[in-house]
């Protein structure tokens, strides 16, 4: 039985649909983000099943989820925040920013809060040197970016992912 | 005519709708490639313009498409949105504000090399812009601009969004392609290059974002007016994404030829905080380190003059550094992104990258001593030229040009000049 196949068959075969009917292989890289959108991470089955759908050895899915830096493969907190430190964004005191988010959160970077909510991380380069300080948050409804950052701003985005979450 | 090329939402705030563009011409230039020039005609226009890739290499598009291998089919385009380079971010915003003008170019470039599918690689953390994207195909689909027999023509064209997931690697075209194949992104022996061996092993032709966007106007308005802006060998208009420690960070689209002042004092508004300007990276995290003098300054941006002062325009990612900033914690930085995009795939920029950022991080640490720097210099010397992509070579730049003209930057973080150093070996050997 292959799980993610019965879950998502449309979304399935409009993956598949975008690339020649001999490299399946091709669609490896949307199906893992497909896995992940529910719990944040990909299984050892999501990657079977991955495998099976494209005819590779789950070992190859495998090493794809290692390679590649927005696939994990252990759970961690419903949201990901991840605050870009990069040279430009340093320049413009991100990493004060940082340093502050996680004073705020009572964590340190890598971190989850004890409610499991978020999750906060150092990234590289997101391509929004000129609105530094600035994050991508990511979470089951996909990956957004916040721009021009202050502590503030984030503290009141993180009450509304709480409120939403009902952990208010 | 309008005075933006490429950010013409700046003027035309709703560019982004569909029946706006066309209003603008959008598409004409695709009708008229389509209904009327032979593809190698669309080639030769693109080649006469001079126009060069913008997202880095500086390569002739028109040359490039006419590299591609004839014998072997089907033929693909992808264009490069992957802009992971720090200090770029000159694509996300043609791609959110002007993605119409980006897919026609994408649209000609594909009727030029006889491509019937166009794939565009955009790096995962683009989630938002690749859903948008894909709603502006579906809408050109739906228009009959893209599709079957298009303008009832035997020419037939789909455009595909693919997303990347976190590696810097993937903006190296031949990693782009690996990796759009469901496998590591990880560079190719070359040659064969792209054009005679590309995605899944046939001709491919792989292109910037910025680069496509400029080909619509080309078309459009003729090579005779694109060459009207920038210089004789750097010809047209190119966006400078200007970050750091400036008043007015930004994307601003410049004629190539523009000079650093220009852009860092008029544009740019200056140095924040009322600092002063100490270096330049004119290619972002890949670039060297330029001293921010008086000639520096007046350089014109182009891909022959930037080199005058030691360094490349590359991706005209301008980072300006102010005199707040020690190299040596500037180097740190980039040192770190490096070792976390190295690839792995060769010794030398897996090892080196590594070997080079625990080097850094003691320097800047105030741990070290001035044989250590010696030693860093000595590593990144041994990457330059030994490895299959770019990425080891571009990591040494800042490293190399960061100790050679911010000397004293190293010797205030070691505790002692070189010149002690050197006085001590001395006196050690004859000691010794």
């Amino acid at each position: 039985m292959n799980a993610l196949a019965e879950k998502y068959p449309k979304e399935i075969e409009k993956i598949l649909g975008k690339y020649p009917p001999d490299q399946k292989r091709s669609a490896v890289m949307p199906l893992l983000f497909l896995a992940q959108r529910e719990l944040g991470y990909v299984t050892k089955q999501a990657m079977s099943e991955i495998a099976e759908i494209i005819d590779v050895s789950p070992t190859e899915v495998a090493s794809i989820v290692g390679f590649y830096s927005l696939y994990y493969d252990e759970p961690a907190g419903k949201y990901r925040i991840q605050v870009c430190t990069d040279l430009p964004c340093a320049l413009r005191g991100a990493e004060q920013f940082l340093e502050k988010l996680c004073e705020n959160l009572g964590i340190k970077v890598g971190e989850t809060t004890p409610d499991g909510l978020i999750t906060v991380e150092r990234v590289m380069c997101l391509a929004g040197c000129d609105k530094a300080p600035m994050f991508q948050v990511q979470g089951s409804e996909g990956l957004t970016y916040h721009e021009n950052q202050t502590a503030e701003s984030v503290q009141a985005l993180i009450e509304s992912l709480r409120n939403k979450d009902g952990r208010a | 005519m309008s005075q933006t090329l490429l950010l013409r939402h700046r003027e035309i705030p709703d560019i982004h709708k569909l029946e706006v563009y066309r209003q603008h011409s959008g598409f004409q230039a695709f009708h008229k490639a389509v209904t009327t020039m032979q593809p190698d005609e669309v080639t030769e226009v693109v080649k006469a313009s001079g126009l060069r890739g913008r997202g880095g290499a500086g390569f002739p598009t028109g040359m490039k498409w006419s590299f591609i291998d004839q014998k072997s089919w089907p033929h693909y385009v992808v264009a490069n949105a992957d802009e992971s380079e720090p200090g770029t971010f000159k694509d996300r915003e043609i791609m959110e504000n002007n993605p119409f003008q980006f897919l026609e170019g994408v649209a000609i470039a594909s009727y030029a090399i006889k491509a019937n599918a166009a794939y565009v690689y955009l790096r995962g953390e683009f989630w938002q812009v690749a859903r948008q994207l894909d709603q502006c195909i579906a809408d050109l689909e739906n228009a009959g601009l893209l599709g079957e027999n298009l303008f009832g023509s035997q020419y037939s064209l789909r455009i595909y969004t693919h997303l990347g997931a976190g590696a810097y690697i993937c903006g190296e075209e031949t990693a782009m392609l690996e990796s759009l194949e469901g496998k590591l992104g990880q560079p190719r022996l070359r040659p064969p290059f792209p054009p005679s061996f590309g995605l899944y092993g046939k001709p491919t032709v792989v292109n910037n974002v910025e680069t496509l966007t400029n080909v619509p106007l080309i078309i459009e308005n003729g090579a005779a007016w694109y060459r009207t802006f920038g210089t004789e060998k750097s010809t047209g208009v190119k966006i400078f994404s200007l970050s750091g420690c400036v008043n007015r960070p930004g994307n601003y689209e410049l004629p190539l030829g523009t000079t650093f002042r220009e852009l860092i004092f008029e544009r740019g508004g200056g140095i924040s905080d009322g600092r002063t300007i100490k270096a330049i990276m004119p290619a972002g995290a890949s670039s060297s380190l330029i001293i921010a003098n008086e000639a520096a300054l007046d350089t014109p941006m182009d891909y022959e003059s930037v080199p005058s002062v030691g360094a490349q325009l590359g991706s005209a990612s301008v980072i300006v550094v102010d005199d707040s900033v020690n190299m040596a914690w500037l180097i740190d930085k980039t040192m770190h992104f490096f070792k976390h995009e190295s690839c792995g795939k060769c010794t030398p920029c897996r090892e080196g990258t590594f070997w080079m950022m625990h080097l850094t991080e003691r320097i800047n640490g105030g741990k070290a001593s001035w044989d250590d720097v010696e030693l860093l210099r000595e590593v990144a010397s041994q990457v330059r030229g030994k490895c299959l992509c770019a990425l080891g070579e571009f990591s040494i730049e800042a490293v190399l040009s960061g100790i050679e003209r911010f000397k004293q930057d190293f010797e205030e973080r070691v505790g002692e000049t070189a010149n002690q150093r050197v006085n001590e070996s001395a006196s050690q050997r004859v000691s010794e």
